[in-house]
C-alpha cells in the first residue's frame, strides 16, 4: 500500500483545519491560496499532489513565507465536475477571500475555473490540467499553467520518436480532448519531421471503461511499425497485459505519454513493456541536488516515496510564492503582470513563467522503460526543459488570440 | 334502429378460440344480458366490443356506424360507457374527482393546463354521484373503498358521458346480494328514462331474470340460446351447460 | 478470415466478463425487485478482496482458484450484511426508493474503499500461467481469455442448475412469479431474499475478481461497470438470465468488431444497442411484461393541494427566498441561485415521475440540451440571454417530443433504462462533436447580459424562472391535464375508457417535463456561465432522482424540498473530507427515517397533529 491509512488522514485533517474564518487582510495575516481539485474522483494522482504542497506550504513558511506572510492553502474537491469547481472557487474569491486560485487536474474543469478568472478577474494557477486551450486558444492574462502541455509533451517526443525510422503507425487514446489533442499533436509534428509516415489505424477507448482485447485486437490487425499511446492509470493496465500476452509491442517502437509517471508506472510492475518511450519522472534513479533534496524531504514528511502528482503539488506552491514575491503584493493586477518571467525552483530544477503565455516552463523527463527487480522504471532518461518544447514566439502569437 | 349490432364476432387466444362467432344487437332502451360459465367468452366479447381487443374476424356498429377495432377512447367519445370485471378506477383521487375527470374528459376539456380541475362540473359530478347513492363518499379517496362502491363509482364514471350504450362487465360482483338488484335497478330506470341501450353479464340468476329484457347464453365462444328470460330459463341446452341440471 | 475469428473470440471473452457482471445484477432483480445501483460497489469490492487475499496465496492455478472463490464469498457476505441491514427495512417503500439507498451505499463504499486499499491502482503480478497465449490461426490469443468463454456460459449453467434442479431455486423462482404466494406457502421471504441478494452479491465480487487479472483493481471500476451491467440486464430483460447472457454476447462481440471499424463510438455503443433493443421489443429480449410492482399501491396516495397553513408555510418561504440577497453573501447567493435551479429541474422530472408514474434515469439529457441552447444562443448566435433562455425550453421540449414517442410507449423500469439510453447517446454527441460542442472542454463564456450580471440579479431571475416555472408546472397538474395525466397512471384502461388519450397526455408531460429542465439548464449555463457535458452525464440524472425521492414523489411539495436540501447539503458537504461517506450515510439515514421523502413524512406528521387537534 503505497499511501498509508495513516497519511491519508492526516493530509484529510490538515485540510480540514485550514479554513479559518479571519477575514482580516492585515500584512501579518496570511496569504490565502484557494486551491481545487479532483481529490475524489482521481485519487491515484491528486492525494500525492495534496502532500506535495502541504510539503510546500511547510517549506516556505519555514523559510519565513512570501512578503513576510504566511502561506495558507484552503483546499477543496471539486468531485470531478466543472460546474461544483466554479461554484467553490466563488466560494473560495467571496467567503474565504482568498488571494489567488489554483488547482484542477481535469481539462474542462481548469477551464471552467480560468473562465472564472477571467470573468472575475481574479488570478488562476492551473496545476495540472494539460490542454493547449488554457493558456492558446482559450487563454488569458489572470491565467497561468503550470505543467507542460499536451503539445508540450508531444514535442519532448518527437525526437525520439523519429528516431524510430518507422513508417506505419497507429495511435490508441482515451476518448476525450486530452487524448484527441495529443494525437493531433503528435500527427502533426511527425508529419512535418517525417514525410510520407502513414497513420493507419486509430483506437479511441472510453476513459476507464477500456475494451483492451478488441482494442489490442484492432491494433494489431493493422500491423503497424510503432504505436502512439496516450491511455493512462487502469486503461493504460489492462491495455499493457493484453498488449503483452498478444504480442503487439513485439519488434514495435512504442511511444507513450505519461506512462514514466510513477503513478502509472508501478501498476505495471514487472509486466512493464521496455524500450517504450515516455515521459515521467524517473524517481529511483535521480541523482542531482534539487531532486534528491525534495525526494528526501518528502520521505521525512510521509514515509513513502512521492509521486509525480507530489511534484506537481509541490511546484504549484513554490512557483505562486516565487510569483507572489516578485510582484511584492497580492494585488490581483500586480499579480498577472508580476508572474511573467518569474523564476521558481521546483524539484526538477528551476522553471519560470513565460511571459508571453503565461506557461510555466517545468519540463518533464523522457526515457525508456524497463524492468528492473520486478519493478517498472525509467531508464536512459534525460530532462526535457518545458522552454525548449514550446513553438516559437510568433506561432504562440497566432494560438493566442489576446 | 338498433344502438349496437355485432356480427360474427371471433376472437383467437393462441389456439384457444375464446369467442367463436357471435352476433347480438342491443336496442335503445334495452338491457340485455349476456351469460355463460366462467371462460365462456364474456368478458372477451366485452373487450371487443368496448374497443380493448381488436376481434379477429366480424363487424361491430354502433349507430350504424362501423366502429370495428376503434379504439375505446374514440368509442367513449360516440356514448359508450364502460364497466370492467376488475374495477379500474383512479386510486390516487377521491370519489368526486374522479368523476370530475370522466366529465372533464368526456367533454373534451383534458388538455387545459390553467384552470384547477377541482372546480370544474362540480355540481354535475356530485349529482351522478347522487344517482348511484355515493354522495356521501364523495370526499373520500377512491383507494379505500370497498369493492361494491367502487363497481359504483365506475357506473358513475360511465355516465359522465351521458352514454347511448352501457357495456357493463359482472357490474355486481362483490356486491351483497341486496345491493345487487338495488344497483341493476338502478340501472334499469336509466336505461327506459334515457333509452340507453345496456349490454351487461352476471351471475346471480335473479338479477339477470329480475332485470333483463333479454338474454343471451354464450357457452365456449358460442351464442346457445337467447330469448326473453323464460324462454331461457325454459332452454334444455342452457340447462345443461349453464345451470348445471341435466335435461 | 484469422482474424475474424479471433475478433470473435475477443468478443466472446468480452461477452462472458459482461455476463459475469450483470448476472447477479438480474438475479437480485428478478427475486427482489430492487434496481440494485450498488452492484458495481459489489464488483469493486470483489477485485480488491481478491487482490488482497491473491497476493497473498501461492501463484498457483489452484490457489488462484481458492482465492477468486474465496473474493466472492466474502462479497456475497457483505451482500447479505447490506440486505439485512439496509434493504429489508425498506422493501415495503417504493421501489425506486431501493435505488436511492443502494446510491447511498455507493457514496460509502467509495470512501471506505480508498481508506482500506488506499488511492494507486492494485495490479496483480501475473504468474506465467496467466500471462500465457494459445496460437490460434498463427495468433496469439490469451490463455486466460479462453477461461474466461468457458467460465461465462459455466456460470450460467450452474445458475440455471441451480434455479431449475434445487428446492431453493424452485422456491426462488416461484417469488419472481409471485411473492405472495410464496409467503403463502410458509416459506420465510426474508431468508429467501437475503439469499439471493447474497448469491447476487457474490457473483458481482466473482466478476471483480476474475477481471483481476487482466487490469487491476482501483477506485473508478464501480462506476465504470454499473451502466454497462444495467444495459446488458435490461437488453436482456430483466430478471431473464439466459437473456443477460444473449445481451451480453450481442454486446461483446457488437463491442469487439464495432470499435475496429468505428474506432469512437466507444462512448456509446452500449447505449445505441439498447436504445435499438427497446424500441424493438419494450422488455428486452427475453423478458416479460413485469406485474405491478410492490410499492407502486402505495404510491397511489392520493395528492392534496396545499392547505391554508401550507401556503402560509409556502409564501413565507418565497419571501425569505426574494429578501435573501439583502442579507445573503456572494457565496451563499450562488448556493441558493443554484437551488432554485435544482428546483425546476427536480419539479420537471416530477412531473413525469410523479403524477405521469414515469421515472427517468436520463432526465439530465434536457438539462443539457438547455443548457446547450442557451451556449448556442450566446457564442453561435452572439445573441443575448433572453434570446437562450428561450430557446431552451423549446430546443429541450422538442427533442424530448422526438425521443418520447418511443419512451412513452414502455413502463417501469425499461422505461427509465431508454431514457438512459438516449440521455448517453445526447452525452456522447456534446462529448465528441468538439467543433460545435467544443467536447468535454465544453463552451466557455456564456455569461448573463450586463444587466443581470451581478449575482443579486441573476439570483432574483434564477428565482423568477425556476420557482416561477416549477409554479406553472405545478398549476398544470392540478388543472384536467394534470388529473387526466394522473388518471393514465392509475390505470390506462379507465383513463382509455373515459375517453383519454394515454399516450398523447403521456408524450405531453415527457415534454413539458423535459421543456422544464431545458429552461433550468439554460438558467444554470448563464450563472456558471460555462456548460460542459457532464451536465447531461449519468450523476446528474441520478442527483435529479435523488433530489426528487428525497423530497417525496407523492407531494407537490416534495422536488422543492428535495432540491433545497439536497443542493444546500451537497455544497456544504462538498466543503469537507470525507464527503461521500458522510453524504451517503445521509442518504441512506433519510431513506429509513423517512421512506416517503421528507416532506411525505411532514405532511403525515401534520395530518397526524391535525387529527389529534380535530
Ligand atoms: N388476454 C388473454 N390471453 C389469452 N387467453 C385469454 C385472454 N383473455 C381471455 N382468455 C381466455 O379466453 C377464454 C374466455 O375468457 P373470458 O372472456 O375472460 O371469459 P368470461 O368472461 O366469460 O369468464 C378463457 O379461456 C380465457 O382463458
Ligand atoms: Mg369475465
Amino acid at each position: 500500500m503505497p499511501v498509508s491509512r495513516r497519511t491519508l488522514l492526516a493530509a484529510g485533517a490538515a485540510t480540514v483545519a485550514a479554513p479559518g474564518l479571519l477575514r482580516a487582510q492585515s500584512t501579518s495575516a496570511p496569504i490565502r491560496i484557494g486551491e481545487i481539485n479532483s481529490y475524489t474522483a482521481i485519487p491515484a494522482f491528486t492525494l500525492p499532489y495534496r502532500m506535495g504542497w502541504q510539503l510546500a506550504v511547510e517549506q516556505v513558511n519555514a523559510a519565513g513565507g512570501v512578503l513576510g506572510r504566511k502561506l495558507e492553502v484552503i483546499s477543496h474537491d471539486d468531485a470531478g465536475k466543472p460546474q461544483d469547481a466554479v461554484r467553490l472557487a466563488g466560494a473560495l474569491l467571496d467567503e474565504t477571500k482568498v488571494d489567488v486560485l489554483a488547482g484542477g487536474f481535469l481539462s474542462n474543469v481548469g477551464l471552467a475555473m480560468s473562465d472564472v478568472a477571467k470573468q472575475r478577474k481574479r488570478l488562476f494557477v492551473a496545476s495540472e490540467p494539460l490542454t493547449d486551450a488554457l493558456v492558446w486558444e482559450q487563454g488569458h492574462r489572470y491565467c497561468y499553467r503550470l505543467r507542460p502541455s499536451t503539445y508540450m509533451q508531444v514535442a519532448m517526443m518527437v525526437d525520439d520518436a523519429v528516431k524510430l525510422g518507422a513508417k506505419r503507425w497507429v495511435t490508441v487514446s482515451p476518448n476525450y480532448e486530452y487524448g484527441q489533442s495529443l494525437v493531433k499533436w503528435f500527427k502533426l509534428l511527425m508529419q512535418q519531421r517525417q514525410p510520407g509516415i502513414e497513420f493507419v489505424a486509430e483506437q479511441w477507448p472510453a476513459l476507464g471503461r477500456i475494451d483492451a482485447g478488441a482494442t489490442v485486437a484492432a491494433l494489431a490487425q493493422a500491423r503497424p511499425d510503432a504505436i502512439f499511446n496516450g491511455t493512462f492509470g487502469p486503461d493504460l493496465t489492462n491495455f499493457v497485459r493484453q498488449g503483452n500476452t498478444r504480442g503487439l509491442f513485439e519488434k514495435r517502437g512504442v511511444v507513450s505519454v505519461l506512462t514514466g509517471e510513477p503513478e502509472y508506472l508501478e501498476p505495471l510492475g514487472d509486466e512493464t513493456p521496455e524500450g517504450w518511450i515516455v515521459t515521467g519522472w524517473p524517481v529511483e534513479s535521480v541523482t542531482d541536488a534539487s531532486n534528491a533534496g525534495f525526494i528526501a524531504a518528502y520521505r521525512a514528511k510521509f514515509g513513502e516515496m512521492p509521486k509525480m502528482g507530489s511534484v506537481v503539488g509541490h511546484a504549484t506552491i513554490t512557483a505562486i510564492a516565487a510569483g507572489i514575491a516578485k510582484s511584492g503584493s497580492v494585488d490581483t493586477e500586480a499579480m498577472a503582470d508580476g508572474f511573467k518571467g518569474a523564476k521558481f525552483p521546483t524539484p526538477f530544477g528551476e522553471a519560470y513563467w513565460r511571459a508571453q503565455d503565461n506557461q510555466g516552463t517545468l519540463g518533464t523527463y523522457v526515457g525508456r522503460t524497463a524492468v528492473k527487480g520486478g519493478k517498472g522504471v525509467m531508464v536512459d532518461w534525460r530532462y526535457a526543459d518545458g522552454a525548449s518544447a514550446m513553438p516559437t514566439d510568433e506561432e504562440v502569437r497566432k494560438l493566442r488570440p489576446v | 334502429m338498433s344502438v349496437l349490432v355485432a356480427e360474427g364476432l371471433r376472437k383467437r387466444f393462441g389456439a384457444n378460440e375464446a369467442v367463436a362467432g357471435v352476433s347480438l344487437a342491443v336496442e335503445p332502451g334495452e338491457m340485455l344480458a349476456l351469460i355463460g360459465p366462467n371462460g365462456a367468452g364474456k368478458s372477451t366479447c366485452f373487450n371487443m366490443l368496448g374497443g380493448q381487443l381488436r376481434p379477429d374476424e366480424g363487424a361491430v356498429r354502433l349507430g350504424g356506424q362501423d366502429v370495428t377495432g376503434m379504439a375505446p377512447r374514440h368509442l367513449a367519445h360516440l356514448g359508450v360507457g364502460r364497466t370492467f370485471q376488475i374495477t379500474a378506477s383512479f386510486a390516487s383521487m377521491t370519489v368526486r374527482e374522479n368523476v370530475q375527470t370522466a366529465l372533464l374528459a368526456q367533454k373534451r376539456q383534458a388538455w387545459r393546463f390553467w384552470q384547477a380541475a377541482d372546480a370544474q362540473h362540480v355540481g354535475l359530478a356530485e349529482g351522478l354521484l347522487a344517482r348511484v347513492g355515493m354522495a356521501s363518499q364523495a370526499e373520500r379517496p377512491a383507494g379505500v373503498l370497498a369493492y361494491g362502491d367502487l363497481k359504483r363509482l365506475e357506473l358513475a364514471m360511465a355516465l359522465a358521458g351521458d352514454p347511448v350504450l352501457l357495456l357493463m362487465d359482472e357490474p355486481t360482483a362483490g356486491m351483497a346480494p341486496a345491493e345487487r338488484a338495488a344497483l341493476m335497478a338502478l340501472v334499469r330506470g336509466i336505461a327506459r328514462d334515457q333509452g340507453v341501450a345496456v349490454l351487461f353479464t352476471e351471475h346471480d340468476m335473479d338479477v339477470v331474470f329480475g332485470q333483463a329484457d333479454r338474454v343471451l347464453v354464450l357457452d365456449r365462444g358460442r351464442l346457445i340460446a337467447q330469448g326473453t328470460p323464460e324462454a331461457v330459463r325454459a332452454d334444455p341446452r342452457v340447462r345443461a351447460v349453464y345451470l348445471g341440471t341435466a335435461a | 478470415m484469422d482474424l475474424i475469428f479471433l475478433q470473435l473470440l475477443t468478443g466472446l471473452a468480452g461477452a462472458s466478463t459482461l455476463f459475469l457482471v450483470a448476472a447477479g445484477l438480474t438475479v437480485i432483480f428478478g427475486v427482489t425487485r430492487v434496481v440494485n445501483f450498488s452492484h458495481g460497489s459489489l464488483y469493486m469490492l470483489g477485485a480488491f478482496i481478491a487482490w488482497s487475499l491473491l497476493s497473498r496465496l501461492p501463484r498457483e492455478p489452484d490457489y488462484f482458484v481458492l482465492g477468486v472463490l474465496g473474493a466472492a464469498v466474502a462479497t456475497a457476505v457483505i451482500g447479505a450484511v447490506l440486505e439485512v441491514v439496509l434493504l429489508r427495512r425498506i422493501y415495503r417503500a417504493p421501489e425506486l426508493l431501493q435505488l436511492l439507498a443502494t446510491f447511498g451505499v455507493v457514496l460509502v463504499v467509495q470512501d471506505v474503499a480508498l481508506w482500506v486499499w488506499g488511492p494507486v491502482d492494485l495490479s496483480l503480478p501475473r504468474p506465467r500461467w496467466l500471462r500465457g497465449a494459445v496460437e490460434i490461426a498463427g495468433l496469439r490469443f490469451p490463455f486466460y481469455d479462453l477461461v474466461l468463454i468457458v467460465v461465462g456460459p459455466a456460470v450460467l449453467g450452474g445458475l440455471l442448475l441451480l434455479f431449475h434442479r434445487t428446492r431453493w431455486g424452485l422456491l426462488v423462482r416461484a417469488a419472481t412469479q409471485d411473492r405472495d404466494m410464496v409467503a403463502a406457502l410458509g416459506v420465510d421471504q426474508r431468508v429467501l431474499f437475503t439469499s439471493v441478494f447474497a448469491l447476487g452479491a457474490g457473483l458481482a465480487g466473482l466478476g471483480g475478481a476474475l477481471a483481476l487479472p487482466q487490469g487491476s483493481a482501483n477506485l473508478n471500476m464501480d462506476l465504470s461497470v454499473i451502466a454497462e451491467a444495467f444495459v446488458v440486464v435490461v437488453v436482456g430483460g430483466m430478471g431473464s438470465l439466459g437473456g443477460a447472457f444473449l445481451a451480453a454476447l450481442l454486446i461483446g462481440v457488437l463491442q469487439a468488431f464495432g470499435i475496429a471499424l468505428v474506432p469512437k463510438i466507444t462512448l456509446v455503443l452500449v447505449f445505441l444497442v439498447m436504445a435499438a433493443v427497446l424500441v424493438v421489443r419494450p422488455h428486452g429480449l427475453l423478458g416479460k411484461p413485469q406485474a405491478m410492482a410492490r410499492g407502486e399501491v402505495e404510491a397511489l396516495a392520493p395528492i392534496r393541494p396545499a392547505g391554508p397553513a401550507l401556503q402560509v408555510l409556502g409564501l413565507v418561504a418565497l419571501l425569505a427566498a426574494i429578501l435573501a440577497p439583502f442579507v445573503a453573501g456572494p457565496y451563499l447567493l450562488s448556493v441558493l441561485t443554484e437551488a432554485a435551479v435544482a428546483v425546476l429541474f427536480a419539479a420537471s422530472l416530477h412531473v413525469m415521475m410523479g403524477p405521469g408514474g414515469m421515472a427517468s434515469f436520463g432526465h439530465a439529457a434536457w438539462f443539457g440540451v438547455g443548457a446547450y441552447a442557451a451556449a448556442f444562443a450566446a457564442k453561435g448566435l452572439g445573441a443575448g440571454m433572453a434570446v437562450g433562455l428561450l430557446l431552451a425550453p423549446f430546443a429541450a421540449g422538442a427533442l424530448a417530443l422526438l425521443v418520447g414517442a418511443f419512451v412513452v410507449r414502455m413502463s417501469g423500469v425499461y422505461l427509465a433504462m431508454l431514457t438512459l439510453a438516449f440521455a448517453q447517446i445526447a452525452w456522447a454527441v456534446a462529448f465528441q462533436w468538439v467543433e460545435v460542442t467544443g467536447g468535454d472542454n465544453g463552451v466557455l463564456g456564456v455569461w448573463p447580459d450586463g444587466w443581470a450580471a451581478d449575482k443579486p440579479t441573476m439570483y432574483w431571475l434564477a428565482l423568477l424562472l425556476c420557482v416561477g416555472g416549477a409554479l406553472v408546472l405545478r398549476r398544470a397538474l392540478f388543472a384536467p391535464f394534470g388529473f387526466a395525466l394522473r388518471a393514465t397512471r392509475d390505470s390506462a384502461l379507465r383513463a382509455e375508457a373515459i375517453g383519454l388519450d394515454a399516450h398523447r397526455l403521456r408524450l405531453a408531460a415527457f415534454v413539458l417535463a423535459g421543456a422544464g429542465a431545458g429552461l433550468s439548464g439554460a438558467v444554470f449555463a448563464y450563472a456558471k456561465g460555462s456548460v460542459f457535458p457532464t451536465y447531461m452525464a449519468i450523476p446528474h440524472s441520478v442527483d435529479a432522482l435523488v433530489t426528487v425521492l428525497l423530497g417525496g414523489v407523492q407531494t407537490m411539495a416534495g422536488p422543492v424540498v428535495g432540491a433545497v436540501t439536497f443542493t444546500v447539503l451537497q455544497s456544504w458537504l462538498l466543503m469537507g473530507d470525507f464527503w461521500r461517506i458522510k453524504l451517503g450515510l445521509l442518504i441512506i439515514a433519510l431513506v429509513l427515517a423517512f421512506p416517503t421523502g421528507i416532506a411525505g413524512a411532514a405532511s403525515a406528521v401534520w395530518d397526524r397533529w391535525r387529527g389529534r387537534a380535530a
